[in-house]
């Protein structure tokens, strides 16, 4: 069978769920070779062989926390000539999906970003895609080249495949190219201990109807009680109500739930963009004439303050 | 010595308007207004600010588009800069990202540059991947995705806001930036200056000029194809309920009919 070349997103080691979803895709393909770079690169065998890898490739240098981005092209190049895999997958995110883009023209591919489906065709893997902020669903194939692919998180489910995973180094060079932008420094972001807003099952967010940062209080109240993340729009963070990491939209992250709960939320274009492919939607705002109710499975017209407590005692109550 | 800062802006469809696909699947600009993607303006705002800095530069805005696209370097020029240039050939039509970053880098160079600055990603494909492809091209540092920038010297610095941490980068000139829509507020056109951007100078490139043969771009040349475009269904219409008190508890019961608590 067909080997296909997997990008590992983790963190010390730590593989993020976008890659544990990619990996139930690539199995439809062929054969999951996945490669990890960096710190903490080893450690994320045990668990990429218990969802189908048959093989980890792992290197670890300074240059690649050094350095933007290109280092961890120049390993998954040495992946990519060391295999001479069908297909190149990476979970998208804003820094997978540079390097996938920058592998796609050094060897000569074209490349599709953020796939919400995966599968094997005639002519190569087809990708579904959601565009026009989901308006349309698309299905295009790389017709040049090994294709690069990148599939958003929430696309797949994470389903336990058992296989080999035997580890093996991976010899990278770094040419002097690669390391031409450096890292001065890095601060990383505080853990909020709730799930991370592009993974989470259920997602509950804030807008402009919120009115203050205090209020969102009554945001995150919803959202522990549900185990969910929290979101806010553009307005709420502009505003300076929440941190920019939270945004939700066409700039900010896209989101892809089981459910997502907007609450003072109108509706735009570009935060529809970032959740009109979640699942179930509900959303609570004392316009009925907003357009977020476009969308909704469940609306609920009336102020936020007074729904969102109640849900959250009632949530609270039947989990008992 | 001056400062040759080129900005990369595409011209768009309006995304609140009807967006959909053409026959051939390539999308449809007849039927919505075009307009200079609302991310590049964060990228021509940064330029402005980068000129103003500097004690010596000029800036030329790029695009690769249809005729009309010169309604998006109209309004880059209004904003305040310098000359524009435009990449319009019919064999264009339907160029796939990988298409477009080879044109951009062939004009790029052809114009000279000491800093290409990019938006984060266009309002319509919303890749997010071309700065990252010139850079390589270009065989220079990308500094891409970053809510604050600033050039010392020959040094560009910012900072980029990523999934998992905040990072300081450094690079040398030239390189590629692309700036996100934290970088800070777009400045509308002036009056004079949108009198000013009537004299400035376009110039206008084809595949010819910039040496680029015609199966390398356009929809037959392209390293990737679109099979098939379906509009999403519309979504049933959902109850919605408008709340007398007992909101908060329905909607509670909704949540626990879908299995959520
Ligand atoms: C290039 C570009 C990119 C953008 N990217 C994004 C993006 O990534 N994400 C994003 O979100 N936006 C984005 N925007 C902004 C977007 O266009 C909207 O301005 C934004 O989404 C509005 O946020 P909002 O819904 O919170 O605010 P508003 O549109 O002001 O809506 C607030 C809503 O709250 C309701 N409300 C008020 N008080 C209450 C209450 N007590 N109880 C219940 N309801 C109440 C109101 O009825 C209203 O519907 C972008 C815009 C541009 C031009
Ligand atoms: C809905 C949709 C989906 C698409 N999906 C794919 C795909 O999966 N694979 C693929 O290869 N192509 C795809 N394309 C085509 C692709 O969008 C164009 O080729 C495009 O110009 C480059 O990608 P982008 O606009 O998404 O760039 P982004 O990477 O999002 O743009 C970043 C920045 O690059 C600059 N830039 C981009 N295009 C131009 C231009 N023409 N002129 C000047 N500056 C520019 C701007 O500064 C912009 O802010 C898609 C197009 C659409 C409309």
């Amino acid at each position: 069978m067909a080997e296909v070349l997997v990008f590992v997103d983790h963190v010390d080691g730590a593989v993020r769920k976008p890659t544990l979803e990619l990996l139930t895709l690539a199995r439809r393909i062929g054969e999951p070779v996945a490669l990890a770079v960096g710190a903490g690169a080893e450690a994320t065998a045990p668990v990429l062989a218990e969802h189908g890898a048959v093989k980890v490739l792992t290197a670890d240098a300074a240059e690649f926390a050094d350095y933007l981005v290109v280092p961890k092209v120049d390993a998954l190049q040495a992946a990519y000539e060391a295999l001479s895999p069908a297909a190149v997958l990476l979970p998208s995110s804003a820094e997978t999906k540079e390097i996938a883009a920058r592998l796609a023209v050094r060897i000569g591919s074209g490349i599709i970003t953020d796939a919400t489906d995966l599968e094997a065709g005639d002519e190569g893997p087809v990708a579904t895609q959601a565009v026009f902020a989901a308006a349309f669903t698309t299905k295009s194939r790389v017709s040049k080249g090994t294709p690069v692919i990148t599939v958003k998180p929430n696309s797949a489910p994470v389903e336990a495949a058992p296989a080999a995973g035997a580890v093996e180094a991976l010899a990278v060079t770094f040419g002097e190219k690669s390391t031409g932008t450096k890292v001065v420094s890095r601060t990383p972001r505080e853990s909020t201990g709730r799930p991370e807003l592009t993974e989470a099952a259920i997602v509950v967010s804030g807008g402009r109807g919120v009115n203050g940062a205090e209020n969102f209080a009554v945001i995150e109240a919803l959202a522990d009680s549900l185990g969910a993340a929290v979101g806010a729009s553009r307005a709420a963070v502009d505003a300076g109500w929440y941190p920019h990491s939270s945004q939700v939209g066409q700039t900010g992250k896209s989101v892809s739930p089981q459910l997502y709960i907007a609450s003072g939320i109108s509706g735009a274009i570009q935060h529809r963009a970032g959740m009109q492919t979640s699942k179930t939607i509900v959303a609570i705002n004392k316009d009925a004439e907003a357009p977020i109710f476009d969308l909704v499975d469940y609306g609920i017209v009336g102020d936020l303050f007074e729904v969102v407590p109640q849900l959250t005692d009632e949530v609270k109550a039947r989990k008992g | 010595m001056s400062l040759r800062i080129v900005v990369c802006v595409k011209y768009v469809p309006d995304a609140t308007g009807d967006r959909h696909f053409a026959d051939d699947l390539t999308v449809d600009r007849d039927d919505v207004d075009g307009l200079l993607s609302e991310l590049d303006e964060y990228a021509v705002e940064q330029a402005l600010q980068i000129a103003d800095e500097a004690d010596d530069a000029e800036i030329t805005v790029l695009t690769v588009g249809p005729e009309d696209a010169k309604d998006a370097l109209r309004k880059a020029l209004s904003m305040g800069a310098d000359k524009a240039v435009h990449v319009e050939d019919d064999d264009l039509h339907g160029t796939d990202v990988i298409g477009t970053s080879l044109v951009l880098a062939k004009a790029i160079e052809k114009t000279g540059y000491d800093l290409v600055i990019c938006g984060m990603a266009s309002t319509d494909g919303v890749m997010g991947v071309l700065p990252a492809i010139l850079a390589e091209r270009l065989g220079v540092p990308q500094v891409t995705l970053l809510s604050e920038v600033s050039v010392d010297g020959t040094v560009v610095k910012g900072r980029r806001d990523g999934d998992t941490a905040s990072e300081e980068l450094e690079a040398s000139l030239p390189a590629v930036v692309s700036v996100t829509d934290q970088s800070g507020e777009a400045r509308y056109p002036s009056f004079k200056g949108i009198m000013a951007a009537k004299k400035k100078p376009v110039e206008s490139l084809d595949l010819e000029d910039l040496e680029i043969d015609a199966d390398e771009v356009g929809l037959e040349g392209s390293w990737t194809a679109v099979d098939s475009a379906t509009e999403r269904p519309a979504r049933t219409a959902g109850t919605i309920v408008k709340d007398e008190g007992e909101g908060g508890k329905q909607l509670a019961g909704f949540l626990a009919d879908q299995k959520f608590i």
